[in-house]
C-alpha cells in the first residue's frame, strides 16, 4: 500500500504521520530527513484539514489521499515523492508570498510560515488542479 | 505533549515534552494565557522533539507579550529544533541560550 486515504481532519494527523514515517523507515531514511518530512506532511495536511472543505456542507467526502513513492537513480540517489490529493476548494499554496523572516517579533506575521517551511525542506514542489482535485506533490532527496 | 509549569515569584519556567504541533500548540497557548504577573519566562525545550509552524506561532505570541512585560528565554534547544529556528528566522527574534 503506497497510499492512505483519511478524512481531512486534524485528529488524523497522527495516523498520517505514522503512515509516512513507516514508509520512510522501510526505505532507510535517516532521522533528520524523517523530521523534515514530518514537518512538510504536517503543514500540508493541516492546510487541507483547515481550509479545503471549509465551505462544504456534506462532510462525507472530505477526504485527503496521501501517496508515497520512492525512486532510486542509477547512481544510487534516492528520493521520496509525496502527493496530497483533495477535492476541496481550488487552492494553490505556492502562490502565497513568502513571509519576511528578517522582521522583528513585533512586525512578524505568522501567515505563510508553514508553506515557507515546506518549500525550504523539499527539493521540488508542484501544484496542479485537475478534474476538480487539488494535487500537491513534494519531492525530497535523501 | 506534556507541559510543566513552575512559577517562582515572577519567574515562570515552562518545560515542554514531546511534540509541539498543530494539534498540541493550542494546549500550550491556553496554558500560557496572557502570562499575568510574569516578568521572566523561561521555556525549557530539553524534552521537546518537534516543533511546527503552529508551535512557532505560540512562541511568537509569547515573545511579543514578554517584550512588553519582561523577558523570555529559551533553553536546552536540540540541534533539530535549532535548525527549524534558523530556517524560519526565529533565531533572530527569540533569545536562545
Amino acid at each position: 500500500m503506497n497510499n492512505l486515504i483519511v478524512k481531512a481532519e486534524l485528529s488524523n494527523l497522527e495516523s498520517v504521520n505514522m503512515f509516512v514515517e513507516s514508509k520512510l523507515e522501510e526505505h532507510g531514511c535517516g532521522a533528520k530527513i524523517v523530521l523534515q518530512i514530518a514537518l512538510v506532511v504536517e503543514e500540508l495536511f493541516a492546510n487541507v484539514a483547515n481550509y479545503a472543505y471549509k465551505d462544504r456542507a456534506d462532510s462525507e467526502n472530505n477526504y485527503v489521499d496521501i501517496n508515497v513513492e520512492f525512486a532510486e537513480s542509477e547512481s544510487g540517489a534516492k528520493s521520496v515523492k509525496i502527493t496530497f490529493t483533495d477535492e476541496g476548494v481550488p487552492y494553490n499554496p505556492l502562490l502565497k508570498p513568502d513571509p519576511d523572516i528578517t522582521l522583528s517579533a513585533e512586525e512578524r506575521q505568522i501567515g505563510g510560515l508553514g508553506i515557507f517551511m515546506v518549500k525550504k525542506y523539499v527539493d521540488d514542489i508542484y501544484y496542479e488542479h485537475s478534474n476538480g482535485k487539488n494535487i500537491l506533490t513534494v519531492v525530497k532527496n535523501f | 505533549m506534556e507541559i510543566r509549569k513552575d512559577m517562582k515569584g515572577s519567574e515562570l519556567t515552562v518545560a515542554l515534552e514531546g511534540r509541539l504541533d498543530t494539534t498540541t500548540a493550542p494546549q500550550l497557548e491556553t496554558e500560557l494565557g496572557d502570562l499575568p504577573g510574569v516578568k521572566t519566562l523561561v521555556i525549557d525545550m530539553e524534552k521537546l522533539v518537534y516543533i511546527s509552524s503552529a508551535g512557532l506561532r505560540v512562541l511568537l505570541k509569547a515573545q511579543k507579550l514578554m517584550n512588553k512585560q519582561g523577558a523570555m528565554t529559551i533553553k536546552n534547544v536540540s540541534q533539530e529544533i535549532r535548525d527549524i529556528f534558523e530556517v524560519t528566522g526565529f533565531n533572530e527574534i527569540l533569545n536562545i541560550e
